[in-house]
């Protein structure tokens, strides 16, 4: 039995139809819908954005329709997903056979999943992964499906595929692998690509690229493509047209250009107001409160942070580099170093904030790591507030962990699951012996209050918080101790846009009030634009440019800054950015063979306090 | 408490308790006699009336040994158990937090004893101490622990590297403080599962030395040296084995039932 009934195909009539979608999942609990009433169609050479925060339900829709949701234990409870197959009829895949999808998967239903190190195949050759399809769906054999791979590895632009088709996945690059995927579900020529976050994962500059390849393969396709994310910059930049989505239900859909300047409802309105816009701080000389629109935020108008004027440093790094080694052979001996930080040199001023960017592998973490000593650095000087960091011993590191504290990316994985709230925001005040019985308690309550979480939280354990709660107890427990310095290494990058915007509020008003410094790593230029006094831009190791915030922002003066902010998706469709998706960059790798020579980094002033690195000989 | 009283939950903790009250009060109020007994009369009868469970090839009363066989049983594998944990927790923890040279040493004698079949090393050490109880207890919970240790190391190495314990250290959090409130938590639920899992072998572990002549001794009765006794007459008296093997499986059915419960109940995130 199949539902489907046969039609004409039209002009104008959608590729895909959805309406009145419901997916429940069983739980402990009971039935939960995952997505209640969504309802879109999308046609031929369109792209169709769904956005929302986490558990709004945009993925449920798109696995849904591949029929996938099954697989995770979810049920389409209601609706209809009417797809135009190529044979021009009409089939609602919410009631088709099992072996009627397994047709339509991959073949004219193409998928782009998140992650591009999982979602290929370790154990098989790009060839294996890319032919299967193509003898599944197509039929061909041999040399023909060969043929058929190279010639999508073309299409995705993958420099010298003859030799990628013979390689496995870990050999090639994050970037590289995406595009390995988008071939995959390319291969058959599919009428309609999901792609689900497909560059969340990836480093921004990689990111542009890959929005570019989409773009144009559905150009040259006349594709339908449902695209899904989180990211309104990167919506602006590849919609048509926009679904709005927030807990399992559309709150507004309409033209890209709609959404983004006439907003109708008030999520819609709130989502956009928290994005940060590359480029919108021109002019302003301090850094400045996020926006936030919204019932719960109505305090949101906080102070902006204090115009740093102290100009002492608190922070003083001097030709720090840490290296990694890495063994290899029978005995296990270091055959070559990671040079992950690579004679970086900066000043952090007292309450004033440095941001560190650059993409991933650039060793920014490495560094503020290696300034707390949770890494050991090779060489190099560290200077905090009097104290000699890298020559403490480690009684004494642990009295200097007082004035120096982390705030982590993950707010999930950095709060023990087993310990009560309390217990781990009294843990830096328990180990220094700051505080003891009822003091201790009153203290902890007090930092909940700092940080704006119920004093009803402190007896909760970590899962019954959200990831901006449980940011929140890992701000204060990193503020027990009463630190000078804080390292936020990618703090607020896991955490939704609208949390995110609250954070970094947090986070800038704990600054005014308490005259904190930060380390602000991120690898978002539009967050780092908005909180930071001082920026510097690493690349494989080194600052390749540092300086006040405007210089570096307004003033590019190094190749690779230039092509970082030029690689900055903008939430604003109106500044819409073609990307040609064939830049690529030669694969520069920090690992080095042991004893190699390496350059000091040396700088050209620019500008007062804007550095720029000279090039180097052996680059 | 409401993941506690699922079906699995109630039915494991029950049987566990029944299982337990059994070992422990079988042999106050049931007269040693009429276990060991023999009555040459009634060799290998078939379950009666007068003998639920039959009897065995001496005429014994297969009812009361298995009930007064728990309590050599489950004594012996429960104090095995405990000491294989008692000994692989702390060198599992340790091993998987210091990591380098530690790990190395502790893991390379793990791994040669690991290389012995857990019986064979509990025969060797059983054969050099002597059979006794006692011994039998020592040489299950010296054979059980390689196994343990390296599983816990495996956790502990995976904890270890979790941010918060690298945020734990942030705070100025010390090695010991660091292993009882950040390692020894996360580890303790894996512990748990293989203990349950560990004490069901150690179960059969006992039945094995018992039936080698190193393990209990008769006219004493466990459950594995029923079994083993009964390995002659299974042809003509399946009843001999049924009993003493319905009881191991039961006893392993219902404690991993219990293991897999309690695991759930000590994890926050499942309230």
């Amino acid at each position: 039995m199949t539902a489907a009934t046969a039609m004409q195909p039209a002009e104008g009539r959608p590729i895909i139809k959805v309406s009145g979608l419901r997916v429940e999942f069983q739980t402990d609990d009971g039935m939960v819908a995952g997505v209640k009433d969504v309802s879109f169609e999308i046609q031929p050479g369109e792209t169709l954005c769904v956005v929302g925060e986490s558990g709004s339900g945009k993925s449920v829709t798109s696995l849904s329709i591949l029929r996938l949701i099954e697989f995770g234990g979810g049920r389409i409870a209601a609706g209809s997903l009417e797809f135009a197959r190529g044979s021009g009829e009409v089939i609602d895949l919410a009631k088709a056979e099992p072996d009627v999808m397994q047709g339509i998967r991959g073949n004219e239903i193409g998928m782009i999943f998140q992650e591009p190190m999982t979602s290929l195949n370790p154990v098989f050759t790009i060839e294996r992964q890319l032919t299967d399809g193509l003898k599944r769906h197509r039929g061909l054999t041999g040399e023909d499906a060969r043929g058929r791979a190279l010639e999508l590895l073309r299409e995705v632009r993958i420099p010298e595929p003859e030799r990628r088709l013979t390689q496995y996945p870990h050999e090639l690059s994050g970037g590289m692998r995406q595009r390995i995927v988008i071939a995959m579900a390319m291969a058959c020529r599919p009428r309609l690509l999901i792609a689900d976050e497909p560059t969340t994962a990836l480093d921004v500059t990689i990111q542009a690229e890959i929005l570019g390849l989409i773009d144009r393969l559905k150009r040259e396709n006349g594709m339908a493509v449902l695209f899904i994310t989180h990211d309104m910059a990167v919506v602006a930049q590849m919609a048509d047209r926009v679904v709005v989505m927030y807990r399992g239900d559309v709150v507004e859909e309409g033209p890209v250009r709609d959404i983004f300047e006439q907003p109708r409802e008030a999520y819609t309105k709130a989502l956009l107001a928290a994005v940060p816009k590359l480029g919108e701080m021109r002019d302003k000389p301090a850094p400045e409160p996020m926006r936030i629109l919204g019932d719960e935020t109505l305090r949101a108008a906080a102070p902006p942070p204090a115009i740093c004027t102290r100009r002492e440093p608190l922070l003083t790094v001097k030709n720090l580099t840490t290296r990694f080694p890495v063994k290899g052979g029978l005995m296990r001996r270091t055959v070559a170093n990671v040079h992950a930080v690579e004679d970086v040199s900066f000043q952090l001023a007292k309450g004033a904030t440095l941001s560190l960017v650059g993409e991933s592998g650039c060793g920014k973490s490495t560094c503020g790591r290696s300034i707390l000593r949770l890494v050991e650095a090779e060489s190099g000087e560290i200077q905090l507030d009097g104290w000699n960091v890298r020559g403490l011993s480690r009684l004494d590191l642990r009295h200097a962990r007082r004035d120096m504290q982390m705030v982590f990316q993950d707010p999930f994985a950095s709060l023990n699951p087993y310990r009560r709230l309390l217990d781990q925001v009294a843990e830096p005040l328990v180990n220094f012996g700051l505080a003891s019985g009822s003091e201790l308690h009153d203290r902890v309550a007090h930092l909940f209050d700092r940080v704006e979480l119920p004093r009803s939280f402190l007896r909760r354990f970590p899962h019954e918080l959200s990831g901006g709660q449980r940011q929140r107890v890992a701000i204060a427990r990193a503020l027990a101790p009463n630190p000078k310095l804080i390292v936020a290494d990618e703090s607020v990058s896991a955490l939704d846009v609208s949390v995110q915007a609250q954070v970094l509020n947090l986070l800038m008003e704990l600054q005014a009030d308490l005259g904190l410094s930060f380390l602000f790593i991120s690898h978002d230029m539009a967050v780092v634009e908005r909180v930071s006094h001082n920026v510097a831009v690493m690349y494989l190791g080194r600052i390749v440019e540092i300086g006040p915030r405007a210089a570096v922002f307004e003033n590019p003066r190094h190749a690779y800054t230039r092509s970082l902010l030029d690689a900055v998706p903008i939430a604003d469709p109106a500044r819409r950015r073609p990307h040609d998706d064939r830049s690529f960059r030669p694969l520069s790798s920090p690992i080095f063979p042991v004893g190699a020579p390496v350059e000091p980094s040396s700088y050209d002033e620019v500008a007062p306090g804007h550095f720029v690195l000279r090039p180097l000989a052996a680059a | 408490m409401k993941r506690f009283l699922t079906p699995q939950g109630v039915i494991g903790f029950t049987l566990i308790v029944i299982i337990v009250a059994i070992g422990i009060f079988a042999p106050l109020i049931i007269p040693p006699d009429m276990a060991t007994k023999m009555k040459m009369t009634m060799r290998l009868k078939p379950p009666s009336m007068g003998y639920p469970f039959g009897t065995d090839q001496l005429g014994r009363d297969i009812f009361f040994r298995v009930l007064l066989g728990a309590h050599t049983s489950l004594g012996i594998a429960g104090a095995a158990v405990a000491i294989s944990v008692l000994i692989g927790l702390p060198l599992g923890i340790i091993s998987g937090y210091a990591r380098g040279a530690v790990d190395n040493v502790l893991m390379r004698i793990v791994d040669t004893l690991l290389s012995f079949p857990a019986l064979l090393l509990a025969l060797t050490i059983s054969a050099m101490l002597g059979p006794s109880i006692p011994n039998t207890i020592i040489a299950i919970g010296i054979a059980f622990t390689p196994f343990l240790a390296r599983i816990i190391r495996g956790e502990a190495l995976r904890v270890s590297a979790m941010p918060y314990v690298e945020a734990a250290r942030a705070a100025g959090t010390n090695d010991a403080a660091m292993i009882w409130r950040h390692i020894l938590p996360n580890v303790l639920p894996l512990v748990i599962v293989q203990a349950t899992i560990s004490l069901a072998f150690a179960i059969l572990a006992e039945a094995g030395l018992s039936f080698l002549g190193l393990g209990t001794q008769p006219p004493n009765s466990s459950w594995g040296l029923m079994i083993q006794a009964s390995r002659d007459y299974l042809d003509v008296a399946p009843w001999t084995a049924l009993a003493p093997g319905a009881a191991v499986a039961l006893t392993v059915l219902a404690l991993n039932m219990f293991g897999d419960v309690l695991r759930d109940v000590l994890d926050p995130r499942a309230q």
